[in-house]
Order: C-alpha cells, then sequence, then structure tokens
C-alpha cells in the first residue's frame, strides 16, 4: 500500500450485522486523498444516483469516519466524520482532534463506513482485525462524561483480559455522542474526549439515527509504513522547530481563549444576542479571567501536537462547580457567551461544559439557543410555548434548561427547535404566521461560525460563508477558488488547521505528504485540480438536497439578513456586509471556480475532471 | 541500615500535572527504538484513563529492582552507568514475571516481539524527555542525582496515579469521573 495508508477501510450495516472489509484503490486516494475528499467520493458513489431521496436520518444514508494520509505523522491528529448531512441535505467534512485516529490507523484501518440502522443501541468495538457490534443499551441516552467513562472501562478491562500475558495496555479511544445525538438533534455533534467535537454538519444526529452511540477502537500495531522514512523524520523536526517558535504567550499559551474580548472589542466581529450586535467591550469574559481562576492546565493537546492550544478549565467552587471544558476556545466562549447575553467568564465555562456533556456542537447548538431566546425577546415565542420558561439574554439557569428541554425534545417548540435553526425558523413561521427568517443566521442550514463580515476587520467577508460548499462552517471559508483549498486539504490529508494557521509551516504540508506517500502531489495540483474536483461532488449533492430542503442558487448562495443590518453599536457602528460586493465576487467565484451563473458546476469543467456521472446527475437541477 | 550510593545517576524526573497529553515522548520514543511511530512499543506511554489527567507511565528506576530480583532468565540487568534496566532480548522469554513484580505494572510485553519492554533511557540521552523540554511542559525531565528511595514511590500503575491527579485537577468532582 502507499505510504501512510492502512489501505482499507471497514464496513458495517448495522441493519444486517454485517462486517466487511473494502480495500482502498490507489487511484482513488491520490486523487481524495481521505478525510473529507474520500467522503464525498464513497458518498457520491454509492448515494449519488438516489441523492434527493436519501433520507440523512434514515437507514439508508451513510456515516463515515475516515482518517487522511498525514494523520497521525503530521501534528494534530484529527479525524473527519462525514455522511449526508442532515443540516444542509449535502455533504459536509467535520473533523475533530484526539487519539481515535492513532487507534484505528495502529488497528491496520483508516477509516469507517457505518450504514443502516441497528435494532437497538450499540457501539462498535474495533481492536486490531477483530470487529464487534456491542450492546449500548447501558449507555443510551447518557451524558458525554458518563458514556466515555463508562465504555473506556468496560472496554479496556475486556482488552486487559483478552491480553493477560501482555501487561497493562492503554485505554482505547471512542467516538461518542451524547443525548442530542441520541435523539436525533440536527445540531448534534461527533465527540472525542471531553470538549472535542465534530460539530458542523449534525453528524451526532446521524449517529443517533443508526442507534449508534459510539465507536470504540484499540489498536496494538505500528502506525503504517511510510515512503520515505528519512525525510519524515526530517521534516517532522522541521515542522515542530516551526511550531514551537510561535509566539509562546499567543498561541501556545493562550490558544484562543483570549480572543472572547478580543474579537468584540477589538474587530466587532463577535455575535452579540444573536449577532443583533458584534461588538461589546466586557472585560468580564477577557482571557485573564479564564486563564488565572479557572485554567489548570496551560497546555493541552492532542497526539503529536507540538502547539497544544487547548487549555483545561474547571469550576471548583459555586453554583457551577463541576464544570469542566477546554478554555473554552474562542468559538465557544463566543456562542454561549456574548450571543447569549452571558458575560460572565464562570457561567460561560458551565454553558460549555453542559452543551458539551448533552452532545451539542456548541456553535450550531449555541445558535439555536440565541435564535429562540431572540424571538422570546420579541414576542414572538411566549412562555406558554415553553413551559413556563422565561427567555432573557444572560439568564444562565434558564438557557441551561433551553438546551437540556431541546436536547431531549421534550415538548412541542423544544421538539421543532432541535431541528437546527433554519429548520425551526421555517417552522415557527409558519405556526405563528410572522416571519422570523430574518432572525436565523445560517447559510444554506448550517448555523455561521462566530466571526461577523460586517466590520470587514476579522478574517471573514463578504462570499466566504455564502459561497461556501459547507454553509456557515468558519473553517472552510471561500475567497478565489485557489487559497481557500487548503482548507480542503487539510480536512482530506486530515489535520488540524489550527497547526496551519498564521502560516508557520506554509509549504511543509504538501512536502510532507510527498514524503509520505511518495506521490508527486503538489500544492499547485491540489489546488487547480485535486481540490476543485471535491468541491464539485459537494456541491452536487448540495443542490441536489432533499428529501425536506434543496437549495437555489444564486440566491441561497447568500449571507443571512442579519449581516445586511447595520450594526448598531461600537466603533463600526453602521457597518454592513456591502450587498454589491458580494454579489459581484460570488460572480467572480462561480467563474473562478467553474459554476455557471445559477451556482451550477458546467458541463465542460466537470468533463475535464472526468466526473461525468456528477454532470449528469446535474441535469436534475439544471 | 541506610544504603548511601556513591555516584550521581540519570533520573527522568516526572510532573503529572504538567503532561499536555501531546504525547510526543511515544512518538519520539518509538522513532528511536523502533524507526517507526508506534504507541503501543513506547517504553513510555501516556494513559488517560480520565481526559485531561494524562500519565506518562515508564520506569522508576526503584533502587531495589523488583523486577530484576523476579527474574528467573537473568534476563534483566542494571546498567552501571546509567543505573536503566536492560532487557537481553535473547534472554527473555516474555514470561511477564517482572510486570508481576513491578509495583507500578510499568512493563509491557511488545506488541509484536517476544520481550518485555523497560525504559533504558536511551543509553543516556533519553529522547521524551528531550521533547518535552524543548517544547517548555517539562512534565518529563532528566536530572542527575544519587538514587534516592523515593525514586520507588513513582512505581504505581496508572490507575493509582490518575486517583491522585484528577483530585488535584478537579476536586470533589473527581470522585465521579473514575
Amino acid at each position: 500500500m502507499v505510504g501512510g495508508y492502512a489501505g482499507k477501510l471497514i464496513g458495517i450495516d448495522l441493519s444486517r450485522d454485517k462486517i466487511i472489509e473494502t480495500s482502498l484503490q490507489e487511484e482513488v486516494l491520490r486523487q481524495y486523498l481521505g478525510g473529507r475528499g474520500l467522503g464525498a467520493k464513497i458518498l457520491w458513489d454509492r448515494l449519488g444516483s438516489r441523492w434527493e431521496k436519501v433520507n440523512p436520518l434514515g437507514p439508508e444514508n451513510l456515516f463515515l469516519a475516515l482518517t487522511g494520509p498525514l494523520t497521525g505523522y503530521f501534528h494534530g491528529a484529527r479525524i473527519c466524520v462525514t455522511g449526508k448531512s442532515p443540516q444542509n441535505n449535502g455533504i459536509i467534512g467535520s473533523t475533530v482532534s484526539g487519539e481515535f485516529p492513532i487507534e484505528l490507523k495502529c488497528s491496520g484501518w483508516d477509516g469507517v463506513i457505518v450504514a443502516g440502522r441497528a435494532e437497538e443501541p450499540v457501539y462498535i468495538l474495533i481492536n486490531n482485525d477483530k470487529v464487534e457490534i456491542k450492546s449500548a443499551k447501558h449507555v443510551w441516552g447518557k451524558d458525554g462524561k458518563t458514556t466515555l467513562r463508562i465504555l473506556t472501562k468496560e472496554v479496556k478491562e475486556e482488552l486487559d483480559k483478552r491480553n493477560e500475558k501482555y501487561g497493562i495496555q492503554k485505554e482505547p479511544a471512542a467516538l461518542y455522542t451524547g443525548p442530542a445525538g441520541d435523539n436525533r438533534v440536527r445540531v448534534a455533534a461527533v465527540q472525542q474526549k471531553w470538549s472535542h467535537a465534530a460539530g458542523y454538519g449534525g453528524y451526532g444526529a446521524v449517529m443517533g439515527s443508526k442507534n449508534l452511540k459510539a465507536i470504540v477502537a484499540k489498536g496494538t500495531g505500528p502506525l503504517p509504513p511510510v515512503a520515505n522514512p528519512e525525510e519524515v523524520k526530517r521534516l517532522m523536526q522541521e515542522y515542530e522547530k516551526r511550531s514551537l517558535s510561535r509566539d509562546r504567550d499567543r498561541t501556545r499559551r493562550w490558544g484562543t481563549g483570549y480572543a472572547g474580548y478580543e474579537v468584540g472589542a477589538d474587530r466587532s466581529a463577535e455575535p452579540v444576542r444573536n449577532w443583533q450586535e458584534e461588538w461589546h467591550d466586557e472585560k468580564a469574559i477577557g482571557g485573564p479571567r479564564f486563564d488565572f481562576r479557572y485554567w489548570v492546565k496551560r497546555y493541552w493537546g492532542d497526539y503529536g501536537c507540538a502547539v497544544t492550544c487547548m487549555k483545561l478549565a474547571v469550576i471548583k467552587a459555586g453554583p457551577y462547580k463541576g464544570a469542566i471544558t477546554d478554555n473554552p476556545d474562542y468559538e465557544m466562549e463566543a456562542y454561549l457567551g456574548p450571543n447569549l447575553g452571558v458575560f460572565n467568564a464562570g457561567e460561560i465555562i458551565y454553558l460549555s461544559s453542559l452543551l458539551e456533556d448533552l452532545g451539542y456542537s456548541g456553535i450550531n447548538g449555541g445558535n439555536v439557543l440565541a435564535f429562540a431566546t431572540e424571538l422570546y425577546q420579541r414576542g414572538i415565542l411566549k412562555k406558554s410555548d415553553l413551559d413556563g420558561l422565561e427567555l432573557r439574554w444572560g439568564d444562565t439557569p434558564a438557557l441551561a434548561e433551553l438546551a437540556k428541554r431541546i436536547a431531549a425534545r421534550d415538548g412541542e417548540y423544544f421538539d421543532i427547535l432541535a431541528e437546527g435553526t433554519y429548520r425551526a425558523a421555517l417552522k415557527i413561521s409558519e405556526l405563528k404566521g410572522v416571519n422570523v427568517l430574518p432572525y436565523a443566521v445560517h447559510v444554506k442550514g448550517v448555523e455561521i461560525g462566530a466571526h461577523g463580515t460586517r466590520s470587514d476587520e476579522d478574517y471573514t467577508h463578504d462570499i466566504c460563508y455564502a459561497c461556501s460548499v459547507q454553509g456557515g462552517d468558519h473553517t472552510s471559508t471561500v475567497k478565489d477558488a485557489y487559497d481557500d483549498m487548503t482548507m480542503v486539504f487539510q480536512d482530506s490529508a486530515v489535520y488540524c488547521a489550527i497547526i496551519a494557521w498564521g502560516g508557520k509551516i506554509k509549504g511543509l504540508d504538501w512536502r510532507f505528504l510527498r514524503v509520505l506517500t511518495g506521490w508527486d502531489i503538489t500544492e499547485e495540483e491540489w489546488k487547480r485540480e485535486l481540490g476543485h474536483r471535491i468541491i464539485h461532488i459537494q456541491r452536487t449533492a448540495e443542490l441536489l438536497g432533499g428529501p425536506d430542503i434543496s437549495w437555489k442558487p444564486p440566491k441561497d448562495d447568500d449571507n443571512p439578513p442579519r449581516f445586511y443590518e447595520p450594526l448598531p453599536t461600537g466603533p463600526y457602528k453602521g457597518s454592513v456586509t456591502d450587498r454589491k460586493e458580494v454579489e459581484r465576487r460570488r460572480r467572480e467565484y462561480y467563474e473562478a471556480v467553474g459554476w455557471d451563473e445559477n451556482g451550477i458546476p458546467k458541463s465542460d469543467v466537470l468533463k475535464k475532471l472526468n466526473l461525468l456521472d456528477v454532470d449528469k446527475a446535474l441535469d436534475r437541477v439544471r | 541500615m541506610r544504603n548511601v550510593p556513591e555516584k550521581k545517576k540519570k533520573w527522568i524526573s516526572r510532573d503529572y500535572l504538567k503532561c499536555t497529553g501531546c504525547r510526543r515522548c511515544e512518538i519520539a520514543c518509538t522513532l528511536y527504538h523502533e524507526n517507526q511511530i508506534w504507541p503501543e512499543a513506547s517504553r513510555v506511554r501516556v494513559f488517560m484513563l480520565v481526559p485531561g489527567v494524562e500519565i506518562p507511565h515508564l520506569c522508576a528506576q526503584c533502587t531495589d529492582h523488583p523486577c530484576v530480583e523476579s527474574c528467573a532468565f537473568d534476563a534483566l540487568s542494571v546498567d552501571e552507568k546509567t543505573s536503566a534496566v536492560l532487557v537481553d532480548r535473547e534472554k527473555c522469554t516474555a514470561c511477564g514475571a517482572c510486570i508481576g513484580a513491578c509495583p507500578g505494572k510499568v512493563p509491557h510485553i511488545h506488541p509484536r516481539d517476544n520481550y518485555i519492554l523497560i525504559c533504558d533511557l536511551c543509553g543516556g540521552t533519553p529522547q521524551c524527555a528531550e521533547v518535552c523540554i524543548k517544547a517548555g511542559y517539562n512534565a518529563l525531565r532528566v536530572v542527575k542525582e544519587r538514587p534516592s528511595i523515593s525514586h520507588n514511590l513513582f512505581a504505581r500503575t496508572p490507575e493509582e496515579l490518575t486517583r491522585d491527579v484528577a483530585e488535584n485537577l478537579y476536586g470533589e468532582k473527581a470522585e465521579e469521573l473514575i
């Protein structure tokens, strides 16, 4: 097999209780690498012909967890989860860090494809070449920390027993869901460890829909062999040196934990009260308030990481005693802080810890909570709709109750909100006879990351979400169909984007791919051709959509209405996203990526890439 | 009778509270010994029975060497220069007696080959401590000191160490996390 790969995937059909091995073809891997790229290819091959009819939460969908060639060797180990997304009805590649991909690769597998639906809750146990489906009835509905504790203990004890002579083995690693996933809440994440989530895409709900609580893996082999071991070692030392040279008091020492103050106060690009504002000057959520009161580990990371941007936060006293989370990182600080009107470090840690336990994506789930709270502010959602709950900005116990009720789909409006911001907005507009879509901050069903476009002071501009095949995903934004292919590469070679942040390792990742695999892929080839191939497949899936919603560009390749409302406060008061600029940039992007004026991939472009079946399928929307 | 050793020897000091869980020590160890990345073949293994509580688990170089004593095949010896426990792969039968003798259950059988894995201090320049110090974490550091009976106290199981560190980090909450 080509360097860096185990060369095979596990296929599990939960409906038929069947486990099969699938070999990977080198030609396919060279074109799609792994993770998001390979996932898009597999999904298209298997579901493309009937895409519109596939219910993302039905047994006909697939749940994929795929590593990439760089996973484990390049620092910042991640795994990419994908499938037909219950958020945009397309394909989203969502990555999460942790040791699970290491255990998987050391078991001799590059990934897992799960089909069907188990009759009763199960988890999958992978131990080298032994793969089993086991009952998860005892952890179904359980919160994240409890689930992980029980499964880790149970599997470790069993494996230690199996290998008694060996001595003590390290614990297994798990991909799992919390109650929100079990209840098919469309903003549920797939999690690892604590506070590690693949949030975008709603794949926790896909796991839940398959009655799949977790995949647990323990491998005792080495990582697969590489093409040029000496060069790999040399480059590992080089990227480590570059990473360690990053300013110790910023990226490494603070992670993104100081940005909850900075992005609002300095850049006016942080969501405040469901994006009604993007500026605040609340020093009470400044980095030092988290750092010196709550951080018990100032450098916390995952397999192979020399950056360790995470920080372990623990509340040891007071009403929120026992809350544990990482940092929180910037996205959680913003979405569970200012965007809910919460301006207290301890309360943000508590909400972050709670949402993780409940199995939410903190961004997407936080967006839903804020959307509901704004509807309450406007008198559209009433106390009587919410079983007496009074939803006020900054009322942490009320917001916590809302999160719990939505995760349990417990009550009419909580059940509606569990469908995610956009679907809930459609339903509530219908029930209340008021158009609430102007308050839904999403792009094509995917709630937007915590970086606004109105001040134009953050890295996010005009079309960066509007034209992305991953919608509101702040880790896969769009620029010119060239530079933005780097993000597609990160999700497909599968390593951490934070590592690449700031340009310190620029160029090294491509070189690394070459010495690892022995292929001659260049940055140019990826950005001109290979990356585009993946984007076209994702775009086609998104355009076909269904069964409940499909998208009609260019109308739907746009920012949410809120981004065109002038900022009401702060130094950038009056700033809006320029609609004319968005339209101009959208036309430019369509041209650059090879889509027609309706945003549909052009026939000749697809033919040149030999994506003939993709081209043919697009006749269904042309 | 108190035994005062004459010479200072290398020892890997460990601060579990500072371990980031980056496991670069495992990578460095196995690149050195196995010429590939192999977590379970590492002579230092980071246990994470509870997330956030990462325990780099490696030989404590006890002064009384219960592992060496337990070996019926004369496969284990103490390196005079470094004081590390050395494994003679030819003699080792992978019987596991040393695992049972170690108060910390530190040794483990190589996942592919038939011999026991025990930290050998990389012949005097432990790779794990090098990468840990380079990153500024200092969870593992090489110190030079007289072999001390206190070193023996580090030969504890991952479970025992996890219990202590979890309480330090998580306070009262630790009990329900373990």
